[in-house]
């Protein structure tokens, strides 16, 4: 079942001479249950891309259906109740409010969408406790370390039951060990929910726990990968299991490689 | 709404030293207001007390005097014209003076200001306890709180008061008939005797054989409601008089509309200060919480919802200050004795309150403005 689709989503910024395409005719769909990985490299137009399914950012052509919607076409205001009710997010960074407790900031969510009962704080709490944070439900952000604060975002973009989960750069501020440990558990639980997850994400080493990746060039699809192998091999882990692959950082920085823009029609994970 | 609500408290409440402090702020803002409206609403009663409790709607004064007591003479047959005018109910003749009043104790003498009234004519005070006086002569005078609260007087007591005659300082014993709530005129507390004994016991009055003059006549009129067209019909009936209502012959006391204004501007400049101070806080506040409002915005909250967080938290903050400094003023206030001018009445204090109240939203503005214009793209980091 489809969560997400774009249909040739551009995005272009300024007019005349200075116009710049950030996103040209990009056509994607992630189905629910499936969590995506966009890559490439810096000014590939992969967070314009995020930007635009999030409805933060209005393409100037094409269409984007989240829950059999086109999110393009709504008012400021429409959209911005149709991101709290359908669309889970976890930002880079500044993503708790620091004066909530990690519950607190979690419930924010059910709260926003009138389902605060005693059945959804129940939930929150299990989710957090879930995501190992059990003993820091009453803690304060700035009680948390970095790990711990991104579980408690990803509890909040989870806690609502959105139709699609959006994820940019969630380890950025994170070690090694514990990207790894959140970006499985987001994997995990977008699997579970049956939710449509993407990732925007510049480490190529959290291509692992994704079921395609999609490469972005110059505002293009550049590339798709849906091949287990090939993901792993993309993330540098099916050589060596325990990841932590220097190469793929780097790598991410100088994918080149250009296919068909939208060959990932032909995919057999594809979805539209 | 209870969303606003919800955040606007937990943000104070988690942060209760920061809007403490700046509650604090506004709290001696409106401890500074509040006193100085007081001292206003002190100054301006210790001026006019008297004139504005007159049981009458106009005052007459000698033409040409601008309104001016001490130079104004209004003699008998001045008086005789005006209770002719048609409309006029009664007409009292009063006449102000200063004298001192020695103390029994034998403290300090107190200066007093010496008012002559026609008993049972408009200008004698209304008594609280004892009688009224009842005839135009008769060493029998009423007092005032300020008298009553410096001496201790009681109905049936004497005051003796010192009046200086040329170089002659001479005695008068007089005694209380009747009490009367505070009527300071120029701020001194006041005495009432018969209109012929004071002008017998004035410094510069009692002259024998002449006609009975007073500073003014106070008129009460048989329609209060026309003010305007009696005023009018006595200037052009009655020959060399000047007649004022009792708010213009107050503002005509020397020194009163300047001090006034002084004591206005003053009240102002505090008031805007608190808005700047106000509007300041919660302006760096907003500056820090760009990309806090950025990440509510992107994840659904209305730009409603964060505005009204923004200004919920502003009136609280403001409403605690202005409440715990009002408080205290109030306490304050209530212990001063009444000597000192500062009056705190339920009017000024309320006119002051609502405009403190309104030191918040005013400042706030500018950064609730500065909240809801906040893009969550850029704020996030993620604009192009």
């Amino acid at each position: 079942m489809i969560g997400l689709e774009a249909i040739n989503v551009t995005k272009i910024y300024g007019a005349g001479a200075t116009a710049v395409t950030a996103v040209n005719a990009v056509s994607l769909g992630v189905r629910r249950g499936e969590f995506v990985a966009l890559v490439g490299p810096s000014g590939s137009g992969k967070t314009t891309m995020l930007a635009m399914l999030a409805g933060l950012l209005r393409p100037s052509a094409g269409q984007i259906f989240i829950a059999g919607q086109d999110i393009g076409r709504m008012s400021e205001t429409q959209r911005t109740r149709f991101r709290g009710r359908y669309i889970g997010f976890a930002f880079q960074s500044n993503n708790l409010v620091p004066y909530l407790t990690a519950l607190e900031n979690v419930e924010l969510l059910l709260r926003l969408n009138g389902k605060l009962d005693r059945k959804g704080r129940e939930r929150a709490r299990e989710l957090l406790v879930r995501l190992g944070l059990g003993e820091r439900l009453h803690n304060r952000p700035n009680q948390l370390s970095g790990g711990q604060q991104q579980r408690v975002a990803i509890a909040r973009a989870l806690i609502h039951e959105p139709e699609v989960v959006l994820a940019d750069e969630p380890t950025a501020s994170l070690d090694t060990e514990r990207a790894h440990q959140v970006v499985q558990t987001f994997a995990e639980l977008i699997h579970e929910q049956n939710r449509a997850g993407i990732m925007v994400t510049h480490d190529l080493r959290m291509c692992r726990y994704v079921d395609r990746v999609i490469q972005m060039v110059d505002g293009h699809v550049s590339r798709e990968i849906v091949e287990r192998n090939e993901i792993l091999r993309l993330a540098g882990a099916l050589d060596s299991p325990d990841g932590g692959s220097e190469v793929a950082l780097v790598h991410a920085e100088t994918i080149g490689e250009r296919r068909p823009r939208d060959d990932w029609r032909r995919s057999p994970a594809a979805v539209v | 709404m209870s969303m606003a609500f919800y955040l606007a408290f937990k943000e104070v409440w988690r942060n209760k030293g920061r809007f403490a402090l700046i509650a604090a702020v506004v709290a001696l803002i409106t401890v500074l207001v509040l006193f100085i409206a007081a001292l206003a609403e002190g100054l301006a009663s210790a001026n006019r007390e008297y004139i504005e409790k007159l049981n009458g709607e106009l005052l007459v004064f000698q033409a040409n005097t601008q309104l001016s007591t001490s130079a104004s003479r209004i003699g008998r047959s001045r008086v005789a014209e005006l209770r002719r005018v048609e409309g006029v109910e009664a007409v009292g003749q009063v006449g102000f003076s200063t004298a001192k009043l020695i103390p029994p104790d034998g403290g300090d003498e107190i200066n007093i200001a010496f008012i002559g009234v026609e008993p049972g004519m408009p200008g004698e005070p209304e008594v609280f306890a004892g009688q009224q006086l009842a005839r135009s002569r008769g060493n029998n005078v009423i007092v005032d709180e300020g008298v009553i609260a410096r001496l201790g007087v009681q109905v049936g007591d004497l005051i003796r008061l010192k009046v200086t005659r040329g170089t002659r300082e001479e005695f008068y014993d007089l005694t209380v008939v009747g009490l009367t709530d505070r009527r300071q005129y120029f701020f001194q507390p006041a005495v009432f005797a018969p209109i012929v004994t004071w002008d017998n016991i004035r410094a510069d009055g009692g002259q024998p054989g002449g006609e009975l003059v007073s500073n003014i006549a106070v008129i009460k009129l048989r329609n209060p409601d026309e003010i305007e067209r009696m005023k009018r019909r006595i200037e052009a009936e009655v020959k060399d008089v000047e007649v004022a209502d009792k708010k213009t012959a107050w503002e005509a006391l020397p020194g009163y509309t300047a001090q006034q204004s002084t004591l206005s501007t003053q009240q102002f400049f505090t008031f805007f200060i608190g808005v700047l101070v106000v509007g300041g806080f919660f302006q760096i506040q907003t500056l820090q919480k760009v990309a806090q409002i950025g990440m509510l915005k992107a994840i659904g909250l209305s730009n409603w919802t964060v505005g009204l967080t923004a200004f919920a938290q502003i009136i609280i903050v403001n409403a605690l200050g202005v409440a715990v400094g009002a408080a205290g003023t109030l306490a304050l206030t209530a212990n001063f004795p009444v000597t000192v001018p500062i009056v705190l009445t339920g009017a000024t204090a309320l006119a002051a309150v609502l405009a403190l109240l309104a030191i918040g939203p005013l400042g706030g503005v500018v950064s609730v403005v500065a909240l809801l214009r906040i893009e969550p793209l850029r704020a996030l980091g993620m604009a192009q």
